[in-house]
C-alpha cells in the first residue's frame, strides 16, 4: 500500500455562529500520482474540502474536528506561517472561475511567477521562463504576448489554461482542482479536461478533482468519493463505483451524468425519494454525534 | 452601450475645463491682466469690455472698490485648487487609507473604524463645520481642516466596500496562499482594483470642497473679503446685482463650471472603468 500524500481524516466543519454543519466527518486519501474525484451536488461541501486544504475557508466555517496530513505532517496543529509555506510550496488549486481567479489590474506574467518569486525565492528571469515554457506546454500560441496581457484580453479559455499553467509551474505535489471546466463553454471544456490529464500525467502529480460531473469522474479519476450534504456516502474504485455504485444516491448521480456523445438527451433529475432518504439517514448520524459527544 | 458614445465627450468637456482651470491657478500672475488686490477708485463698477462705459484692459469689467474681475477670477482660481487638492486630498488619503484597511483585515480593526465613522457621520455636517471653525478660528486653513474632518468618512464607507468586495476574489486568497504577505496582498491585490473608485470620489470630493469653500467665504468664515476669493466675490456682488451684475455672475459661473466639472469628471470616470473591471 503506497503512503497516501494527502490524507483527510474525520474532518468536521460547520458554520460557527449557527452549528450548521459543513462537513461532517469526511475521510479521504490522495496517493501519489492519483486522480481522486470528489463529486457531489451543488452545494454539497466540495469547495469547502478544497478550502480547508488550502487554510482558506471563509472566516465564518470553523473546524470542529479531524486532521488534514500532507506527506506525514497535520496541516491543522501547524502555526499559520509554516502551514502556508507548506501548502505554497505543495499543491495549488484550479479555480472554477477563471474571472475571479485572476487579478484585472494585473499583467499575467507576474501573476504567474508570485508562487515561483515567493515561496521558492526564485530569480525574476528565472521565474519568468519558466512560466512562459509553462505557457507552451498548455498550448499557447504566444506565451510572450500572453504574459504581458491584461486577463480581460484573453477569453475564458485561455484564462483557464493560464491558471493551469500557473497552478503547475511549482511542481506541485498535490493540485485541487475545483470543477475547472464548469464556467467555461461545452466545446472549450474538453479540451481543458484533456489538458489537465496531460500535465497532471506529464508532472506526476496527484490530483484531487472536484467534479458535479459523473461522465468527468469516469474519464479521469482512479478513485471517486460522493459527497452529499457535507458526508461520505460512497467511496471507492471508479471502475467499481460505475459497474457496480453501492448507494442509491450515486446510481441516481450516474443517471443524471451528461453524456458528451448523446447531447440532447434529457436527463434523468435524482429522486427526490432517495434524496429524502439520505436527508433522514444524515440527520440520524447527526443525533448520534450529538450523543457521543455529549 | 448608449453611453459609449457620449462617454468621451463628458470626460472631455469636464477635463478641458478642469486643465484652464488649473492652468488659470498655477499661471495666475503670468495671465491675470491686473494685480487682483489694486483698488482704483476712478474705476468702480466698470461694466465688461462688450458693454458701453467700459474700459479697454478690464475685459470683465471691475467690483465697487475699483479691483479687475477678470484678475480676481483667476485668483480666485489658485485658491479654489488649493482647496480642491488639499482638502479633497486629505480627506481622499485618510478615508480611504482607513476604508482599505477596514474592508481588508475586517475584525476588530473594521470594527473600531466602522464605529467611529458611524459616530462621525452622525453629527450634522454643517454645525460640525462651524463648530469647528469657531474652535479653530475663520480662515482658509480652517476651511481646509474642516473639510477633510468632516468628509474623510464618505471615503472610509466607500472604500470600505470595494476592500471587502475586492478582498473576497479569489485571486486574493492565492496570493495569501502563495505567500505574499496580508500587507503585501492588500497593496499588490486589493488597492490597484480599488484606485478607479478613489479616483472618481476624489473628483467628487474636489468639487464639493471647492465649493464648501465659497459657501464659507461667502458667510465670511473663510478668508477675508480683500482675498480673491470666488465665494467673497459672490458675497460681495449679491450687494451691488443690479447695477453690476457681472461681479456676481462671473465668479458664480466659474465655480458652477469648475464644481459641475469636477463631478462629471468623476461620473465619466465611473463609466470608463466600470466595465473594464467589473
Ligand atoms: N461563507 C459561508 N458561510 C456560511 N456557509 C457557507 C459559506 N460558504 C459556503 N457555505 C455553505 O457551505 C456549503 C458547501 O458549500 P460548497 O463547498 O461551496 O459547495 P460545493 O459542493 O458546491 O462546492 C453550502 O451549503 C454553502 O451554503
Ligand atoms: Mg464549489
Amino acid at each position: 500500500m503506497t503512503e497516501a500524500f494527502l490524507s483527510i481524516e474525520n474532518l468536521s466543519a460547520r458554520v460557527a455562529a449557527i452549528g450548521t454543519p459543513i462537513l461532517r466527518s469526511v475521510s479521504l486519501k490522495v496517493i501519489p500520482g492519483e486522480t481522486h474525484g470528489l463529486v457531489g451536488e451543488s452545494g454539497a461541501g466540495k469547495s469547502m474540502i478544497g478550502k480547508a486544504i488550502m487554510g482558506l475557508l471563509p472566516r465564518a466555517i470553523e473546524i470542529t474536528e479531524g486532521e488534514i496530513w500532507l506527506e506525514g505532517r497535520n496541516l491543522l496543529d501547524m502555526k499559520r506561517g509554516e502551514r502556508r509555506r507548506i501548502i505554497g510550496a505543495q499543491t495549488a488549486i484550479i479555480p472554477q472561475d477563471p474571472l475571479t481567479a485572476l487579478n484585472p489590474s494585473r499583467r499575467i506574467g507576474p501573476q504567474m511567477t508570485d508562487r515561483l518569486t515567493h515561496i521558492l525565492g526564485w530569480a525574476e528571469r528565472k521565474a519568468q521562463v519558466r512560466a512562459l515554457g509553462l505557457l507552451e506546454e498548455v498550448h499557447i500560441r504566444d506565451p510572450k504576448r500572453v504574459m504581458h496581457s491584461y486577463p480581460h484580453e484573453l477569453s475564458g479559455g485561455m484564462r483557464q489554461r493560464v491558471l493551469i499553467a500557473a497552478a503547475f509551474a511549482a511542481e506541485p505535489k498535490l493540485i485541487v482542482a475545483d470543477e475547472p471546466t464548469t464556467a467555461l463553454d461545452v466545446t472549450v471544456q474538453k479540451q481543458i479536461l484533456r489538458l489537465i490529464a496531460e500535465l497532471k500525467a506529464h508532472h506526476e502529480t496527484s490530483l484531487l478533482f472536484v467534479t458535479h460531473d459523473m461522465g468527468v469522474v469516469a474519464k479521469i479519476c482512479q478513485r471517486v468519493s460522493v459527497l452529499f450534504s457535507g458526508r461520505i456516502v460512497e467511496q471507492n474504485e471508479a471502475a467499481s463505483i460505475f459497474s457496480n455504485p453501492g448507494h442509491a444516491y450515486t446510481k441516481s448521480l450516474i443517471q443524471a451524468t451528461p453524456r458528451y456523445d448523446r447531447p440532447d438527451e434529457s436527463l434523468l433529475p435524482v429522486d427526490p425519494a432517495i434524496l429524502e432518504a439520505l436527508d433522514r439517514e444524515i440527520a440520524t448520524h447527526d443525533r448520534q454525534q450529538g450523543t457521543a459527544d455529549g | 452601450m448608449v453611453d459609449r458614445h457620449k462617454l468621451p465627450m463628458r470626460l472631455w468637456l469636464s477635463g478641458t475645463w478642469i486643465t484652464l482651470f488649473v492652468a488659470a491657478a498655477l499661471f495666475a500672475p503670468f495671465i491675470a491682466p491686473h494685480d487682483p488686490l489694486a483698488q482704483d477708485l476712478l474705476y468702480t463698477n466698470l461694466p465688461p469690455v462688450w458693454i458701453s462705459g467700459s474700459e479697454p484692459g478690464y475685459y470683465f469689467g471691475t467690483d465697487s472698490l475699483g479691483r479687475d474681475v477678470l484678475s480676481r477670477l483667476i485668483y480666485g482660481a489658485r485658491i479654489a485648487l488649493v482647496v480642491a487638492v488639499i482638502a479633497g486630498g486629505g480627506a481622499c488619503l485618510i478615508g480611504s487609507v482607513l476604508g482599505l484597511f477596514a474592508g481588508f483585515f475586517r475584525g476588530w480593526t473594521d470594527v473600531l473604524i466602522s464605529r467611529v465613522v458611524d459616530i462621525w457621520m452622525a453629527f450634522p455636517p454643517v454645525l460640525f463645520a462651524i463648530l469647528l471653525i469657531a474652535v479653530l478660528g475663520t480662515g482658509l486653513h480652517s476651511v481646509i481642516i474642516a473639510i477633510i474632518v468632516i468628509d474623510w468618512t464618505r471615503f472610509c464607507r466607500v472604500i470600505r466596500a470595494e476592500a471587502m468586495q475586492q478582498s473576497r476574489m479569489e485571486y486574493v486568497e492565492s496570493a495569501l496562499v502563495v505567500g505574499r504577505g496580508r500587507f503585501g496582498t492588500m497593496l499588490v491585490e486589493v488597492l490597484p482594483n480599488i484606485i478607479p473608485a478613489i479616483g472618481v470620489l476624489l473628483s467628487l470630493e474636489m468639487g464639493i470642497a471647492v465649493i464648501v469653500e465659497a459657501i464659507l467665504s461667502f458667510v465670511n468664515l473663510s478668508l477675508s473679503s480683500d482675498d480673491a476669493t470666488w465665494g467673497g466675490m459672490i458675497a460681495e456682488g449679491r450687494t451691488v446685482i443690479y447695477h453690476a451684475w457681472w461681479i456676481l455672475v462671473f465668479p458664480l459661473v466659474a465655480l458652477f463650471l469648475t464644481v459641475l466639472s469636477f463631478s462629471q469628471f468623476g461620473e465619466g470616470l465611473k463609466e470608463r472603468f466600470d466595465p473594464v473591471l467589473k
